[in-house]
């Protein structure tokens, strides 16, 4: 059985943009797809038209060599019948129901003693025992994540859909569920995918990753990939973070943790809860370039490297380093010439630690958790 | 109390209808529904009686099935009611379905639970409000109906005859104290009504935290 994922759709938005979305995914377990992009590019949509919840005017969607929808034939299968866990961006608990049963309300099917052992199953692998009995209303932002989370499994879904499945909780709750989500998408091992716009939840979270802007796929691939290197300009300004390499945290202490990258060392904040396995990114534009021989600065990260090339991007200049892993600079074209940065020339990229951004790494959090 | 329970069977799915149609002739059908607010109950009792009469052919049908014909019998009576409360059902239904938040919904059919299933698991329970003052509001609005009975029913005692139609024949055949004690009843009962309708609708005793 071929485990693909074909989506090919197109809809129209009377005045807006047309969504006109291709891709192919992996369904072989676990895979996490995650669609990416600014708000209003689309994502939604995408993940909307995977759950048969809208209808594009045109276009074909197969899982597992089943088609679920195809405009040309007129085949239409309703999300009740698609085998899926749907989680909606601000949740959609039903507030009707306490939290058990919230999570019951799809098990319809067993009897009421295996829905009762599945609640149960599912309110322990969640963490929830204690509440099952509580209204959505009366839980903190983090429970709420967590029951709609479970109540999406319950049923033992085929395929997760998450949308924005963190952006409602507050930015501390946020990182810390971040890495509950990563352990827990393991651990399901359910072919899944995750809209997000938060590219730290991508890292993190991502197997492959598709990036869309105005309704188009413009890249897929993994996140590291996409991220150090995007196809072309566009998905570059889409994604924001133009150096993402992997690193191992050496050292942490006093809220600074030291990473080595390909044998060099850099000072970045420390993060929480990570495995010694990080992402290490740095946007363009926090890299401060210097001629050889410069007194300190401030910076705390100055690696010495060679440039590699130099590419216009209007007013702005983008410069690839060589610093024992590549590392990409945005400069404005006068600061170029006076520098004399040409392709050979050596350079000092100087980094404020907290411009280094690290994020865990779903292979540490794999052996962590198996 | 029969209008009112029948309402709830018709009344129900037609304003689900009202309520998550996207057909864009809709509104036709919403002006009919609302019409029996707007319209003088002689006018809409007189078209009953045409449209029921034993020259009809809706009325030759019921004379076939029944034996005898519709108007001025109970049924006959039953039935104008029905459409003359239909609004007081519907309107009531079909608002609070329009306050369930449709991603809930979405929710409910992604978990696998029909639409049909949806429908009485989660937009019910979640209009519960609603759908007790539509009930509560054709009750008493059949209760004190006149115009339409008189037309439909004519006023047969023990078959058609009503409450309202017979503080009429109080006042007309001057006995003013029967006709106060039936209007005093009548009064009490449309007052312990509407106190129930606006109770309901208080969010204060709502059963469940609301938004």
């Amino acid at each position: 059985m071929a485990s693909e994922m074909i989506v090919d759709i197109t809809k129209f938005f009377p005045g807006r943009m047309t969504i006109d979305a291709r891709f192919t995914q992996t369904l072989e377990p676990p895979t996490v797809l995650i669609l990416f992009g600014p708000s209003g590019a689309g994502k939604t949509t995408v993940l909307r038209c995977l759950a048969g919840l809208e209808w594009p005017e045109r276009g074909h969607i197969a899982c597992w060599e089943e088609t679920w929808l195809d405009t040309a034939s007129g085949v239409r299968l309703p999300p009740q019948q698609r085998a899926i866990g749907y989680m909606a961006q601000e949740y959609a608990l039903f507030p009707t129901h306490s939290v058990a049963g919230n999570i019951a309300y799809g098990l319809g099917s067993l009897t009421a003693d295996e829905r009762q052992r599945r609640v149960v199953e599912v309110l322990t692998l969640l963490q929830l025992q204690g509440v099952e009995k509580l209204r959505p209303a009366q839980l903190s932002g983090g429970q709420q994540q967590r029951v709609a989370l479970a109540r999406a499994i319950a049923r033992h879904p085929r395929l997760l859909l998450l949308d924005e499945p963190l952006s409602a909780l507050d930015v501390p709750t946020r990182s810390k569920l971040r890495g509950e989500l990563r352990t827990l998408l393991k651990q399901l091992a359910i072919p899944s995918v995750v809209v997000t716009h938060d590219w730290e939840e991508a890292l993190a979270l991502g197997d492959q990753m598709a990036v869309i802007s105005e309704g188009r796929v413009l890249q897929v691939g993994t996140p590291q990939d996409v991220f150090s290197r995007p196809l072309n300009a566009e998905v570059a300004r889409v994604v924001g973070v133009e150096t993402v390499v992997q690193g191992r945290i050496i050292e942490s202490s006093n809220g600074l943790a030291t990473v080595e990258v390909a044998g060099t060392k850099l000072v970045a904040l420390a993060v929480e809860g990570s495995g010694p396995d990080v992402f290490v990114c740095i946007r363009a534009e926090d890299v401060v370039l210097e001629t050889v021989g410069v007194g300190t600065t401030s910076a705390r990260n100055h690696l010495v490297g060679m440039v590699r090339e130099v590419s216009s991007l209007g007013a702005l200049v983008r410069v690839g380093i060589d610093c024992g892993f590549s590392l990409s600079a945005m400069v404005t074209r006068s600061a170029l010439d006076e520098l004399h940065l040409a392709p050979g020339a050596p350079v000092v990229a100087a980094i404020k630690a907290g411009a280094v951004h690290l994020v865990p790494r779903r292979d540490g959090m794999a052996t962590v958790t198996a | 109390m029969l209008t009112a329970l029948v309402l709830l069977v018709i009344g129900l799915p037609l304003a689900y209808w009202l309520s998550f149609s996207r057909w864009r002739w809709k509104f036709l059908v919403e002006s009919v529904v609302a019409l029996p607010l707007v319209l003088p109950p002689t006018v809409l009792g007189f078209y009953i009686l045409v449209a029921i009469g034993p020259h009809s052919p809706l009325g030759r049908f019921y004379t076939s099935l029944v034996g005898h014909p519709l108007p001025f019998t109970f049924e006959g009576l039953l039935f104008a009611s029905i459409l003359y409360s239909l609004p007081f059902a519907v309107q009531p239904f079909a608002t609070a379905f329009d306050q369930v938040e449709r991603r809930l919904i979405e929710a409910s059919w992604t978990l696998g639970v029909s639409r049909v299933k949806t429908f009485f698991k989660l937009i019910i329970p979640l209009s519960v409000a609603g759908v007790v003052t539509g009930l509560v509001l054709s009750f008493a609005h059949t209760l004190g109906e006149f115009g339409v009975v008189l037309m439909v029913g004519g006023n047969i005692e023990g078959e058609t005859r009503t409450v309202s139609i017979d503080i009429y024949d109080e006042v007309q055949a001057l006995n003013y104290a029967g006709a106060a004690k039936t209007a005093l009843f009548l009064l009490a009962i449309s007052y312990g009504v509407l106190l129930a309708v606006y109770a309901i609708n208080r969010k204060v005793w709502a059963l469940w935290p609301q938004k």
